[in-house]
Parts: C-alpha cells; structure tokens; sequence
C-alpha cells in the first residue's frame, strides 16, 4: 500500500513536473510560432474571420518576405543596427569592465552603494531624456547620423552593463587575484590575465544583454534618425509596414522573427552554458 | 632561504587591533607556526608578511630587506590558500608555470622546472587536467607545486590542510613536512589545529587577541605554557586549571592519574576527586570529577590511557594524584607564569 502511495505520489509529481515546463515552453515559443506562420501566411487567408488563426488555412506564400526585403530598405536596417550594436558594445565593455571590477574590489563598502546610484540612471526614462539628449545631438551636428546613436546608447548601457558586472566579480574569489599577485603580478595584471578570463562568462551575458537593450531601443533611435537608409530595425519596420491603420501584418512579423532568433539563439547557446558552475574547483569543493 | 623578521607590527581595522604589535623572527630553512583561535590575527599577520596586506605600523624584514612598502611579487615568497586558490581556467601545468611566466622566464626552462616540482609532490600525471577535475589532496598538491616551482625563499601557507578529510590530513600532514624538510625553505604556516602545529612546527607562536602569547618549541609551548591561555588552548583535553585568589594551578589530564598507577616513593601531589562521569574514546579514558579535600570544588579531567584498567565509577570517591613537577604554577591576575611555591 504504502510502495503504491509512493508510486502515485512521484508519479503526480513527474505529471506536475511535466505540466509546469510544458506551460512555459508554450509561454516562450508561442510568439516565435506565431511571427513564423504569420510570416508564411496568404494575406486573403489572414484576414478572413472563420479561418484557424493558429494554422495554415491556404498554401504558404513568400509575398510577405518579397515586400519586407525589396520594397523595404530591411537589409540595410538590420547591417545599421549591428554596426550600432557592435560598436555600442565595445565601448560598453571598455569602459564597464573596469568601472565593475573597481567597484567590486576597489572601492570597499562604498562600492556597493554607488553601484546602486550608477544602476538607478539606468531607470531615467529616454520619453524623458530625448529631449535634453536631442539638442546635444543637434548642437553636435549628428542628426541623422548613425554616431548619434552610437553616442547615447552607452548612457543606459554601460550604468546596467557595470552594475551586472560588478556582481559577476564579487562572485570570483579574491584569492585568484591575490595568488596570481604572489605569483607575480600586479594588480592591473592579475586582473587583465585571471579575473578577465574567468569572467568570461560574466562579459558575454553583459554583451549579450547589451545587444538586446540597442536592437529594442525605440525612442532615441525615432528622435535623432529622420533618414530611411539610417533608421534601425526597431524604427523602420514599424515605420514602414504600418500605414496609417493598415498593418501590413505578414512582413511585420517577417522582420520581428528574423532580428529576433538569432538573439533567441544566443541567449541559449551562450548564457546557459556558461554562467553555471564556470569557477566551480577554483576553491574547495 | 631567507629569515623573516616582523618589527612591532601592527594592523588596526578600525577600532580592532587584529595584529598588536607583533615581533617575530624565523631561523633559516625553520618551520614555524602560527597557531590560535579564529579571530586571533595569524592570517592577518600572515597577510602582511605576503604584502597582500599593508600594516598600520611595524616593519617586515625578509632577508635582511625591509619589504613594507614592497607589492607581494616583489618579496620572493610563495602563497598555499586555504582554498588552494587554483586558477580555474587553465590546466594543471599551466598552473604549475604561472609564476614562471609571470617573471618571464624561457620556455624550455619552464617545461623543465614544472616535469621537476610536479613529479616531486607526484601529479606528473595529472598537468592536462582542469582544477575542477582534481579530488581535494590532488588541488592541495597542486597549490604546493605551483609555490614549489619559482623557488621562493620563504613558503607561506595559509591552513593549506583544513579542507581535507581527516584521514588525507594525517598523510598529507606527513608528506608536508617530509617536503619542507627536503626543500628546507623557511615557512610560515597558520593553523587553528593544535595537532598540526605540534607535529609539524620546530617552533609555534601561540596568538591570542593579535598579540604572540609565547614561542618555542612545541614541548617548550606544551611542557611550559607561558601563561594559562597558553596552557588551555594546548592540549586535548586542556590543562586542569584550579584558580584561588592567591594563585592559579595548572596540570595535564594525562598527569592526573589515579593515585594507585604511582610508585609509593614518588615525590606526589594527592588530590581525591569524586567522579562524576566517564567517557570512552577507544585509546583513552577520560575521567571528569570535582576535586575534594583542600582544594575543594574545582572541575578536573583526568585522561587514563587505555592500558590502565583501574575501575572507576560516577558517584565514587577516587585518589587521585600527579607528581609534583608537573604542577604549574600561574599569577591569578596576569595570568602570566609564576613561581612554583608550597601548597
């Protein structure tokens, strides 16, 4: 009786399991399956109101992605928003890197604290700062320029880059440094030769979610770029593909599935992989 | 080889006197141990002759060279962490060469020199492997041969054994001190284990509240404790320590027999004690009672080796007795030392 109980109860619990990881992978690949049979989706069969919004009602079409990559300037977007990403990144890294390390291990107790005030800037909303930014931007005659962007995304990027990060070198412990400093080392080289390369996990996240907060920047990228052939994705494929009430539906969702997969695929292959139990047998254990 | 001197130092974190003005001096190729309670400011004290730790005041002298103002790399020692610290990222024989090329030396010495210090502490084997991939003893291994392989000239070693289990302890103990006397390199050991100290140290500086209670040989420190903390901090179990206001008496539970174990003709003090309880732990037996007599009421402990059967019981009155020479005699307000004088 009491084997039998056992053997439901683990079995309740495997169902439950089951249910809970089935729940979320429908929460998170939902919207992909979405913006993917959309993308192949006949505009006739779309719109009609008896069709199964969830399947493919009529044979798949590439009308859709014909009207995002030829009518629109979508490849010259997407090269606009890495060549804005890439560079926002380094300069994020160069310059959060050491502020993250100096406030994890430099500055003592005051570190902590002013790690929160630099993270708090983070939170200033841009609907508040594109307006003091703007004239900057004007004053330094980058309207319309890529630099502008280039310019202003590091002021939210490296605030939230250097708090993530300060935590990533609290997390190394300070023996490292101090043994590499006994072997014979300076400061500066203990940190660019054993905590640099053991954080590596650490600066990929920050370069990962640096990368995110660039290709979803919206309003910054509205305000300063007026030009098609400089807009972003996240600027031009709502610009383009919503014309006054006319959603043009199937390369909307073309545009959003193919700038958002490969951030998708990063986040699985990288993140994961590397966050968990990258130091372990560094100390005891 | 060099002899590490500190001069008055001292290391104030705020208000907490961690190191109150400590004077210490190795002998050439010596192995001495710092022992104390946790708190008691050897690894602070440890920390600064490494320069990983700057002092208030005071000097460090290695070889002859004040050190103070000099960054770690500089002072020629070699660092064992309590956690090993080994770097997580790089295999075991890169490692091993870090420190090497860290100073910049050539390729082919290095090579040399990692084969020779890995093959001395026997991880040969074991140079392609990640530290994560290695048991507790193996990462231990590799500490050593990485502070082995730049021939420092004085070997700090931060309780390098406390994350070992209890049996790779005694052995790793063993191999330790067979290694610092084959390398006679001066070392600095911390522990907190009285057992370490005594089996590997030639001297041990007890520690106490930042301050070095007293130095010597492990029978000087045991044999003649310099005062009473001294005296209970040493020894498992600690000194039996009877305080009256005129002076406080110290001896060893394992001096404190039943009277019966004595020759008649020795030159004894009696002391019957009731038994109030008895613990067996194999080798030994370890009777706790309360003295009778004059000097009434005081918790003693007396620790009877197994090859002594004397029957004993909770409850009963025993005679008990230690010759007089082991009595220690303390100043009741210093705690320091004091002349033997007539009970």
């Amino acid at each position: 009786m009491a084997a039998e109980g056992g053997a439901m109860k683990r079995g309740a619990r495997r169902a439950g399991h089951a249910g809970l990881i089935g729940f979320f992978v429908i929460f998170s690949a939902f919207p992909f399956y979405w913006m993917l049979i959309t993308t192949f989706k006949s505009t006739p069969d779309l719109l009609k109101r008896g069709n199964n919004p969830f399947l493919l009602n009529a044979p798949p079409t590439l009308e859709h992605l014909k009207v995002l990559f030829y009518d629109t300037l979508f490849g010259q977007w997407i090269w606009n928003t890495l060549l804005v990403g890439v560079v926002v990144v380094a300069i994020t890294l160069l310059l959060a890197v050491p502020a993250g390390y100096a406030l994890a291990r430099v500055m003592g107790p005051a570190g902590e604290k002013l790690g929160i005030a630099i993270f708090l800037t983070y939170l200033v909303p841009p609907t508040l700062l594109f307006i003091p930014m703007s004239r900057i931007i004007g004053d330094l005659g980058l309207q319309d320029s890529l630099w502008s962007l280039v310019l202003v995304y590091p002021s939210f990027t490296i605030p939230f880059s250097t708090w993530l990060l300060m935590g990533f070198f609290k997390a190394i412990p300070k023996d490292l440094e101090e043994a590499a400093m006994i072997d014979g080392l300076s400061r500066f080289g203990a940190f660019v030769k054993v905590v640099i390369p053991i954080s590596v996990a650490g600066i990929l996240t920050t370069v990962i979610f640096t990368l995110t907060l660039v290709m979803q920047e919206f309003v910054y990228a509205l305000t300063f770029i007026t030009a098609a052939r400089s807009f972003t994705v996240s600027v031009g494929v709502p610009t383009f593909l919503v014309h006054g009430d006319v959603y043009f539906w199937g390369s909307l969702m073309a545009g959003c599935f193919i700038s958002s997969v490969p951030v998708a695929l990063l986040y699985n292959f990288f993140v994961d992989r590397f966050v968990v139990g990258f130091t372990m047998g560094a100390v005891k254990g | 080889m060099a002899i590490v001197e500190t001069r008055d130092v001292q290391k104030l974190f705020g208000d907490v006197r961690a190191v109150d003005g400590v004077n210490l001096a190795t002998n050439e190729g010596e192995f001495l141990v710092l022992l104390g309670p946790s708190g008691c400011g050897k690894t602070t004290l440890l920390r600064m002759i490494a320069g990983l730790e700057q002092p208030s005041s005071g000097d460090i002298i290695i070889g002859g060279q004040v050190v103070t103002a000099l960054p770690p790399r500089a002072r020629k020692i070699a660092m064992v962490f309590q956690s090993y610290a080994l770097y997580p990222h790089m295999t075991v024989g890169k490692n091993i060469a870090f420190p090497l090329k860290a100073q910049g030396t050539p390729r082919e010495e290095q090579q040399k020199r990692v084969q020779r210090s890995a093959s001395m502490l026997g991880i040969g084997h074991l140079l392609h492997r990640k530290p994560r991939e290695l048991s507790g003893g193996e990462r231990q291994r590799v500490a050593l041969a990485r502070a082995l392989v730049r021939e420092p000239a004085v070997f700090l070693l931060d309780e390098p054994l406390s994350n070992l289990d209890a049996k790779l302890r005694t052995s790793a103990r063993d191999e330790l001190q067979q290694f610092q006397r084959q390398v006679a390199t001066t070392t600095i050991y911390v522990t907190h284990d009285q057992v370490e100290a005594m089996g590997l140290g030639h001297r041990i500086a007890v520690m106490d509240s930042g301050r070095v209670r007293q130095l010597g040989t492990p029978q000087e420190v045991y044999h003649d404790p310099a005062d009473t903390f001294v005296a209970t901090f040493l020894g498992s179990p600690p000194m039996n320590l009877i305080e009256k206001p005129e002076y406080s008496l110290g001896f060893r539970p394992e001096n404190f027999l039943p009277r019966e174990v004595y020759a008649k003709d020795g030159h004894l003090f009696a002391l019957p004690c009731r038994v109030t309880r008895l613990e067996y732990l194999g080798s030994d037996r370890l009777v706790y009672g309360v003295t009778e007599g004059k000097l009434e009421g005081h918790r003693v402990i007396s620790k009877l080796p197994s090859n002594i059967s004397v029957f004993m019981q909770p409850g009963e009155r025993h005679e008990f007795a230690l010759p007089e020479k082991e009595l220690k005699f303390f100043d009741p307000r210093t705690g320091l030392r004091a002349a033997p004088r007539a009970l």
